[in-house]
C-alpha cells in the first residue's frame, strides 16, 4: 500500500493516487491534490460544489458518479466541468475528493 | 498512456455510430484528447435532419439472432431501433444528437469529411452547429499525427 502526506497527515492511496479510505480525507487536502494533477487552483466555489457532490454520492451509493451523471445532478454543465477539471472531471474530482475512481463508460 | 485518439465514423447505423461516440466521450473523460471525423454514411450522425432518425440495421446483422427474412420485414428496423433506444435510455446513455453535443462540450473536435460533403451534395447548414470544420483527409492526418486512429 502506498502512502502520502497531505496537510500534515499520512493517508493511504492506490497506485493511481486515489484514496483507499475516503474517511482519511479532509477538506484541507483538496488544494494540494488538485495542484498535483493539474486542476486549476485556487479551487473555486464551483470546484467545491462538484467535490461535495462526489463525496455525498460516494457515501450514499458506494461509488462516485460518472461525468454524465455528475453533469446532470450537480447542475454544472459538461463544458464547465471540463474547465474545472480539464483532464477528466469524474476522475480528477474523485481524486481531489478522496474517493475511489468511479467506474462507468459514459 | 494514450494521449490522443482520432475516431473515424463511417457507418450510419445505430450500432455503427454509438460505439464510436462512447469511445470518444470515454477518452475525454480519461483526459485523452479526442477528435471525431465523420465520413460517408457516418455523416448522418451530424446531419440536422437525420441524427434523430438513426436506425439499427436488421438485415445483414447476425448479432441480432433474427432470421434474415425476418430482418427484412417492413417495420423490423424501426421496432428494433425502438427497443435499442429504450435499452440505452435505461443505461442513461444520451440519444445520438445529444451525445454528439455533449462530446463537443467535453472539448473534443467534431469534423466532417469534405469528400463526403461533396459526394452527398451537402451544405454546411445541413450539419449541426457543433461541427468544428469540414476538412480534407490530409487535414485529418495532420490532426491525428502523434495519436491513435480508430476506424469504425
Amino acid at each position: 500500500m502506498l502512502t502520502k502526506t497531505l496537510a500534515g497527515t499520512t493517508v493511504e492511496v492506490n497506485d493511481e493516487g486515489f484514496f483507499v479510505d475516503a474517511d482519511q480525507w479532509t477538506e484541507d487536502m483538496a488544494p494540494e491534490l488538485a495542484e498535483e494533477i493539474g486542476v486549476p487552483t485556487p479551487l473555486t466555489d464551483q470546484h467545491w460544489v462538484v467535490l461535495k457532490y462526489m463525496r455525498s454520492e460516494y457515501f450514499e451509493k458506494g461509488t462516485g458518479p460518472t461525468v454524465r451523471k455528475l453533469g446532470k445532478a450537480s447542475g454544472v454543465t459538461t463544458k464547465e466541468l471540463f474547465k474545472l477539471f480539464p483532464k477528466g472531471p469524474a476522475k480528477q474530482a474523485a481524486l481531489c475528493a478522496g474517493i475511489p475512481k468511479p467506474r462507468g463508460c459514459i | 498512456m494514450i494521449e490522443k485518439v482520432s475516431i473515424i465514423v463511417s457507418k450510419g447505423s445505430f450500432e455503427g455510430i454509438y460505439p464510436a461516440l462512447i469511445m470518444a466521450n470515454g477518452a475525454r473523460n480519461e483526459g485523452i484528447e479526442a477528435n471525431l471525423f465523420f465520413t460517408f454514411f457516418g455523416m448522418d450522425a451530424i446531419h440536422k435532419d437525420r441524427h434523430d432518425h438513426i436506425k439499427v440495421a436488421t438485415v445483414g446483422n447476425p448479432g441480432l439472432h433474427l432470421a434474415t427474412w425476418a430482418g427484412g420485414l417492413p417495420g423490423a428496423s424501426s421496432l428494433m431501433t425502438k427497443y435499442m433506444e429504450k435499452q440505452v435510455q435505461k443505461q442513461d446513455f444520451p440519444g445520438i444528437a445529444e451525445f454528439v453535443e455533449m462530446i463537443s462540450d467535453t472539448g473534443a473536435g467534431i469534423y466532417a469529411c469534405l469528400a463526403s460533403v461533396d459526394l452527398f451534395g451537402m451544405e454546411r447548414s445541413d450539419l449541426i452547429d457543433e461541427l468544428d470544420d469540414i476538412i480534407t483527409v490530409g487535414d485529418f492526418y495532420d490532426m491525428a499525427a502523434g495519436g491513435q486512429i480508430i476506424f469504425t
